[in-house]
This record gives structure tokens, C-alpha cells and sequence, in this order.
């Protein structure tokens, strides 16, 4: 089915309803409720996030998943892509199509140039090379190129900006031919309420195809050139093949891929800041994508997805909230619970990344989807040996 | 004039002449084996064809044109094919993985962007692939993954990815080194097969005299750097010279 055997294909259908049903699925409990005011995950800010670094994550996983090269400087495109997307808000109008192109080009561009400097090294010494270029990216826009970037007041869109392509009917907030990206649809079902945002379903139809496009890629003849390089370089050149090329290939196309995500966050929200390209924020791919599973199909976009969950839910916990989940313990218990986990919620959010972290890391270091498959293999044991115990006991 | 001439290669490192005004021509389909005892600049006239390293003077000249200064895959795209001392494979990939790369780098060249074809539409490429497993009897173990195999069938896949290249020469370094004495022998009944079957040009470089008289059709004896008899074994073997620079030491 579209060029993919049965069990890629399962998965892309997989990937399409869960994406496509993400406002009902992350909003499991109702919408007033104590538990659905903390857990709920469903609404559009959050799910855009979810999506957009869901397409950051998957690009960078079509460099380091198949070839092995740690890239630790990717922010940087995300940053270069939405600083492109604002200027096309700035220079013709809201219009998101044009943004999200040219974000993309700018980012593919940009990576040429530093994929070309950085591959001429491997290892330790790319991943730094790749962190240096990252760093004075963000340093150029964060003082030198201040005229194009606004510096650290962050690039957004004026009143007298030229916006040449701009009538007089059209929205002051990005649309896609008219069509608002934060307009909405509300439904409420009993107790609650699903919000299915135009600016999500655009982000979520990008996501399943960049998701299609990087299963193509990884089952292409391209794709298997890059696990060679991971495998075996010597082999390789041995063989006939120029590895510069391929690489090359492979750190553009994961470019473009950040740039894509660079664009649509600006597309959702027209302003950025230099921010987005700090090294911080390039340590956080890498983190989603090895949470997740590197060299998974589909394990970076989960990484990716419960890292935005974490950040934007354990964030949002507080001590008043934990007391309020204590309350029908004696008073001592309350406070002394509360006291253990304060260091891990609100602003502690980062320990409790940390440590789960080290965990799959230490116990799981194929990342989630190795802890899927490691459940799914218990399961299929059990059962076969519920069956195998009673196919033995005709015979007692 | 052979497939493979090599005239008048000079190289030093430092105060230590390694090969001195070597001389040497490898015939179309012949197996020619290169020898000597340890320090005798195999290795260094190894590299020299590869590209690995530049001579001071001299020329190494492939099917007509030059290999000196070429990179790696370079010098496999003119044809040569090169055996490792330890089998190199991917050892990640799968065996028919292994062997379908090389088909690859045969049909298209060095670079090629084919990112969205699916591997399983190239029939004629896993045709060819399969084939060969078939001929070096690995087809039932296509599946595995390449680093669970025996060390005989990794040089046997090696063997395969240079073999489904159908190269002009094919250069092994020192195949048996290291190898048990069963290994050895199923390498060398591997390549007599290979030669019986394909009469493919090849050159090695050995240490093992057993392989050597057992596959070569002409032999070159290395001495310090210089070439010091070529000649077919049976004559070599009988050689006093080379008995007394490498022989005598090996019976030892």
C-alpha cells in the first residue's frame, strides 16, 4: 500500500489516526475535573508543539538514526527557518505557504554550507564542529545581525511592515489563503470539550508526511547507503561508494526537516528569538530522540511528544495542586509527600527528565520503543505459556 | 602488458628505503601472488596501490590509466575489488543487505539519490544479489544479520560483495592471516572455486605459503623492499635465493 510492506504501512495508518484523533485521544478525562485541569494534554498549543518537534525529531533521526553522525547543532535550522517564515510575514503577507517554503529553503541552504565544513570530520569532532556553528549562529543573531534578526527583542511582525501582498479583507494573523490557523472548532461531548484548531490539523497533516516521506527514506536504496556508512565506512568507500555525497544528502535533508518545524512555529506564533537556536535547545533533540528510540521509525516522535508533555504538564504542577491530591492523608504524610516531590514538579521539571533519562538510558537504551517491544514480548511469552500449560495437562 | 603494472616504485620513510625501484606486472587472468618475510614492503606496496599511499617516484598504472593518488572508491570503480586481511563487512545489515550494496555501487556509480524507490522494487539488483549468495551457498542464511555470522562465512560474504562486482582484479591482503588451520583450508578450496569458476584476475599478498602454492600461477618474492625473483612456484620453490631470504626462515 503507497509503496510500503504491510507492517510500515499498519504503522503510517497508525501514525495518521493518532495524529488525526490527537484532540479527542489527549483529552482523556473531563474538561473541569481536577485530574483533566493537570493531565490533560489536549488542547491546541501543546498538541502543535507535539507535532512541530514531532517533524524536528524525525529529520534528526534520518541523520543520526541511520548514519550514526550526532548532530548537536540543529537548532540552528529551526532557528534560521522560522526567522525566514517571520520575513515572509513581515515582506509579503500572513499567508502561510510562502513561509513554511521558504523556511524550508533557507534551512536546506544553511545546512549546506555547514554540513559541508562539518563532515569533514566524524565522531566527537563533528558533533563539536556542528555545536560550534550552532553557537555562533545564535551569537550572530543575537547581537551582530540584529537588523535581520531584531536581536534580543526577538523578530515579530509591525504595523508599517511593507506586506506588499496584503489586501485590504485579509486576516492580521497567519492563514493559509484565509483560512485562520488559530480558528477553531469546539465540540462538547457531557463533561468535554474537544477543540480541533486549523493551525494543529495543518501542522498534523505536515507531520504524516514528513512521517511517510522518512519511512521512504529509510527503506530506499538511499537510506540503506546511510546504515552502511553507520556500519562500516572502510567497507564502504571499498565498494565504489563516495560517503562525502551521501552524508551530505542526509544532513540537508534533516536540515530542511528543522526547517520545516522552524517555519510552523512561527506559522502558529508569527515571532521568534534568537533563543530557539541556543545550544539548549539543540541538547533537547537529541534527548527526544534517543528517549524515543534512535534508528526507530517512530520512536523520536514519541521522545518528542513526551518530552513537550513533561515540560508543559509536570511544569504546570505545583505544591497547592499536590495538597490537593493529599488531602484525605493525615496532615504529616501530606506535607512530608509533598516535600519529596517538590524538587520534581514545576520549575523541577528538568530532574524529572533528568532521571528518566538516565533510566532508559541505563535499563532501556533502545529508548521507548524498546520498552514497547520488550512489553509486547512478555505479553506474547505469558500467553504462549498459558497455552502451553494447558496443552500439557491432558497428559498428566 | 598486464592488467596491473607497477614500474620503478620508490618509497622511503625516513632513513628506511621500504620499496626500492620495485618492478612488477600482473598478467590478465592469473592469480599472482606477492611475497616475503616480514618487513619485505608487502604492506607498503599494498598501500601504494590503493592510494593510501603516494610513492616518491614511479607509476602504478590500472587497465591504462592511473591508481596513484585515487581514493578508495575510486579505485574500486576502475574494477578492483579488495579482500581484507579481517573480513570488512557491514556488519549491521543483513547479509543480503551486504551483498545488494555492492550492486548498487556496480549500477550507479559512487553517488546516487535514490531516497524514495523502495529497495524491494530493484528486482534485477536482488536478482543479482541472490545469485551470488547462491554460488557461495549462503542463500539460507540471507536474513541473518551479518555480525551473527561463523568467521568463515564472513569472508565468504566478503568474498561475495567483491565477487558480485565481477572486478577486473581482485586484491586480497593476506586472506588467511590469523585463521585456523580448517579456515585456511576452506578459504583456499573457496577461492580455487572462485578462479575454476569465474577466472577472475587476482593478486594476493601472503605471508602463508600453503595458500601461496596452492593458488598462485606466477609468485613475486619481496626482499627489503626489492623484488627478487618472479617466477611460476614450482621454480620458486626450488629457488636458492629465495630459499635463503624466506624460505630457510620459515622452515625453521
Amino acid at each position: 500500500m503507497l509503496g510500503l510492506n504491510s507492517r510500515d504501512f499498519k504503522l503510517f495508518v497508525i501514525v495518521v489516526i493518532l495524529t488525526l484523533a490527537a484532540p479527542m485521544l489527549l483529552n482523556p478525562f473531563p474538561t473541569e475535573s481536577a485530574i483533566g485541569q493537570s493531565f490533560n494534554a489536549g488542547y491546541p498549543a501543546l498538541m502543535q508543539r507535539f507535532v512541530i518537534f514531532g517533524i524536528l525529531a524525525i529529520g534528526f533521526n534520518i541523520l543520526f538514526g541511520l548514519t550514526g553522525y550526532l548532530s548537536f547543532g540543529h537548532a540552528a535550522f529551526l532557528g534560521v527557518g522560522s526567522y525566514a517564515a517571520v520575513w515572509m510575514f513581515k515582506l509579503l503577507s500572513y499567508n502561510v505557504l510562502p513561509a513554511i517554503l521558504l523556511s524550508v529553503i533557507v534551512a536546506g541552504l544553511f545546512s549546506v554550507v555547514i554540513g559541508y565544513v562539518s563532515l569533514r570530520r566524524s565522531g566527537i569532532y563533528f558533533s563539536i564542529l556542528t555545536l560550534a556553528f550552532a553557537q555562533m549562529s545564535y551569537q550572530l543573531a543575537y547581537s551582530v545581525f540584529t537588523p535581520i534578526t531584531n536581536g534580543e527583542t526577538g523578530l515579530q511582525v509591525y504595523n508599517d511592515d511593507p506586506q506588499i501582498l496584503m489586501s485590504a479583507g485579509d486576516p492580521t494573523v497567519p492563514h493559509l489563503f484565509g483560512l485562520r490557523m488559530n480558528g477553531a472548532t469546539e465540540w462538547n461531548i457531557g463533561g468535554w470539550t474537544f477543540i480541533f484548531e486549523n493551525g494543529y490539523y495543518l501542522c498534523a497533516i505536515l507531520l504524516i508526511a514528513s512521517f511517510y516521506l522518512s519511512i521512504r527514506i529509510f527503506r530506499s536504496p538511499f537510506g540503506m547507503m546511510l546504515r552502511a556508512i553507520k556500519s562500516n565506512q572502510t567497507r564502504m568507500s571499498y565498494t565504489g561508494l563516495n560517503i562525502k555525497p551521501y552524508m551530505l544528502a542526509a544532513f540537508v535533508i534533516s536540515g530542511m526537516y528543522a526547517g520545516l518545524a522552524g517555519g510552523l512555529l512561527a506559522a502558529m506564533d508569527p515571532l521568534t528569538g534568537a533563543e530557539r537556536m541556543f545550544w539548549t535547545a539543540s541538547g533537547e533533540i537529541v534527548v527526544m530522540a534517543i528517549l524515543g528510540g534512535v534508528g526507530t521509525l517512530i520512536g523520536p516522535v514519541l521522545g518528542a511528544g513526551l518530552i513537550k508533555y513533561l515540560e508543559n504538564i509536570v511544569s504546570k504542577i505545583n505544591d497547592t495542586i499536590l495538597h490537593n491530591w493529599f488531602a484525605f492523608m493525615p496532615d504529616w504524610l501530606d506535607n512530608l509527600l509533598v516535600t519529596i516531590i517538590h524538587p520534581f514538579i514545576g520549575k523541577g521539571w528538568h530532574l524529572t527528565l533528568g532521571l528518566l533519562f538516565m533510566a532508559v538510558v541505563i535499563f532501556l537504551p533502545g529508548g521507548l520503543v524498546q520498552g514497547g517491544q520488550k512489553i509486547g514480548a512478555l505479553l506474547r511469552r505469558k500467553k504462549s505459556k498459558d497455552t502451553g500449560e494447558t496443552a500439557t495437562k491432558p497428559a498428566e | 602488458m598486464g592488467i596491473l603494472e607497477i614500474k620503478g616504485i620508490n618509497k622511503r620513510f625516513g632513513g628506511l628505503q621500504a620499496l626500492g625501484n620495485v618492478n612488477l606486472s600482473v598478467a590478465e587472468n592469473t592469480v599472482h601472488a606477492i611475497i616475503g618475510p616480514n618487513g619485505a614492503g608487502k604492506s607498503t606496496l599494498l598501500n601504494v596501490l590503493i592510494g593510501k599511499l603516494i610513492p616518491d617516484s614511479g607509476s602504478v598504472m590500472f587497465d591504462g590509466q592511473s591508481v596513484l593518488g585515487r581514493k578508495p572508491h575510486e579505485i574500486n570503480q576502475l574494477g578492483i575489488s579488495r579482500v581484507f586481511q579481517t573480513p570488512e563487512i557491514f556488519s549491521d545489515l543483513t547479509v543480503f543487505e551486504n551483498v545488494m550494496i555492492p550492486c548498487f555501487a556496480k549500477r550507479d556509480g559512487s553517488f546516487r539519490m535514490h531516497a524514495i524507490e523502495s529497495v524491494f522494487a530493484e528486482k534485477g539488483i536482488q536478482q543479482q544479489a541472490e545469485e551470488m549468495l547462491a554460488d557461495v551457498n549462503m542463500l539460507e542464511k540471507r536474513h541473518m544479520i551479518a555480525s551473527s555470522l561463523s568467521r568463515g562465512d564472513k569472508r565468504r560474504l566478503e568474498m561475495a560483495m567483491c565477487l558480485v562486482q565481477d572486478p577486473k582484479l581482485l586484491l586480497l591482503d593476506e586472506p588467511t592471516a590469523g585463521m585456523a588451520r580448517a579456515d585456511t583450508e576452506n578459504t583456499i578450496q573457496l577461492l580455487k572455486d572462485i578462479r575454476a569458476k569465474r577466472g577472475i584476475t587476482m593478486a594476493i599478498i601472503e605471508h602463508d605459503m600453503n595458500v601461496v602454492f596452492s593458488l598462485a600461477e606466477r609468485i613475486t618474492v619481496l626482499a627489503q623492499g626489492m623484488p627478487l625473483v618472479e617466477d611460476t612456484p614450482e621454480n620458486i620453490k626450488g629457488h636458492p635465493k629465495v630459499r635463503e631470504a624466506y624460505l630457510g626462515e620459515a622452515q625453521v
